[in-house]
């Protein structure tokens, strides 16, 4: 019955306008496939990226300004989390054109690999980005094996 | 779909790529206030240190350019990534009335802060209000 109704229509259009919706999703961090449950929202302060190599991992905050004093970091098993808190002070008798800084708390919780040790964390604030490095167990790192 | 139509999608798509490619930058999160003296531009570049920052002024504009550069493992992996590139940029279009030569910029925990004054004939005056 709806087929009819647009049968009239060139359905070329549709057809773009479906891939031109689809490439906008991508863009706006929208997307059908599979995303992380705790993952945030596009846009989320701080961004962060993780990545892995067989011995450690590593997450990146970027965050400029931060007071690292005040920056909460914690790990349970797989789970990291990092909270903090950005205050920006407004400066008086000052005309603001754009307030586009985040101003407030945040935190973030990160699903890592199953195999890093929650026991060798480290964390560094250097340039404006929290680096945090979190070892692998041995157990699971790939192992050569020399063939006699 | 026929078979001309997926010629032109494979087109586009990879022309959009390739745009994406050479024109993926960070846009740099700002404020920007305006007091009597200056006007102030704050914008957040994590990651980038003195010498991989370019500000550049003239009479027109106000460009903001920085490489990121992050002390990583060799053969890392990128298991999420919410940054996809390591290039900031943001420009800004800039009035006669600012002293762009006497431009400054301090860079400090990642957050870039760049003052410019404004020409001394164009600082704000407060202006008196008489009551008879």
């Amino acid at each position: 019955m709806f087929e009819n109704m647009f049968a009239g229509f060139d359905t070329d259009l549709f057809d773009q306008f479906r891939r031109l919706e689809s490439e906008m999703g991508q863009i706006l961090g929208y997307s059908a496939g599979p995303a992380g449950i705790r993952a945030a929202q596009r846009g989320t302060f701080p961004p962060i990226n993780v990545g892995a190599t067989a011995e450690q991992v590593d997450v990146y905050l970027f965050a400029a300004g931060l007071d690292a004093a005040k920056l909460e970091v914690s790990i349970q098993q797989n789970l990291l989390s990092v909270s903090g808190s950005r205050r920006i002070e407004t400066k008086q008798d000052a005309e603001y054109y754009r307030r586009e800084r985040y101003d407030g708390d945040f935190r973030r919780v990160i699903t890592l690999p199953d195999d890093v040790d929650p026991e060798r964390v480290e964390a560094k604030y250097r340039a404006g980005v929290l680096q945090i490095t979190v070892q692998r167990r041995e157990a699971t790192r790939p192992r050569q094996i020399t063939v006699n | 779909m026929t078979a001309k139509q997926d010629v032109a999608n494979q087109e586009s798509s990879a022309l959009g790529k390739k745009a994406r490619e050479r024109d993926t930058v960070i846009i740099p999160a700002v404020d920007i206030f305006e007091d009597a003296h200056q006007i102030t531009v704050q914008a957040e570049m994590p990651g980038v240190s003195k010498d991989k920052l370019n500000v550049q002024a003239d009479r027109n504009g106000l460009l903001l350019e920085g490489e990121m550069e992050i002390a990583m493992p060799s053969g890392m992996a990128a298991l999420y990534a919410d940054l996809q590139t390591t290039r900031y940029r943001r420009s800004f279009v800039l009035s006669g009335e600012l002293e762009t030569e006497r431009i400054e910029a301090s860079l400090k925990d990642g957050l870039l802060t760049v003052r410019i004054p404004k020409r001394a004939e164009f600082r704000t005056r407060r202006i008196r209000v008489n009551v008879p």
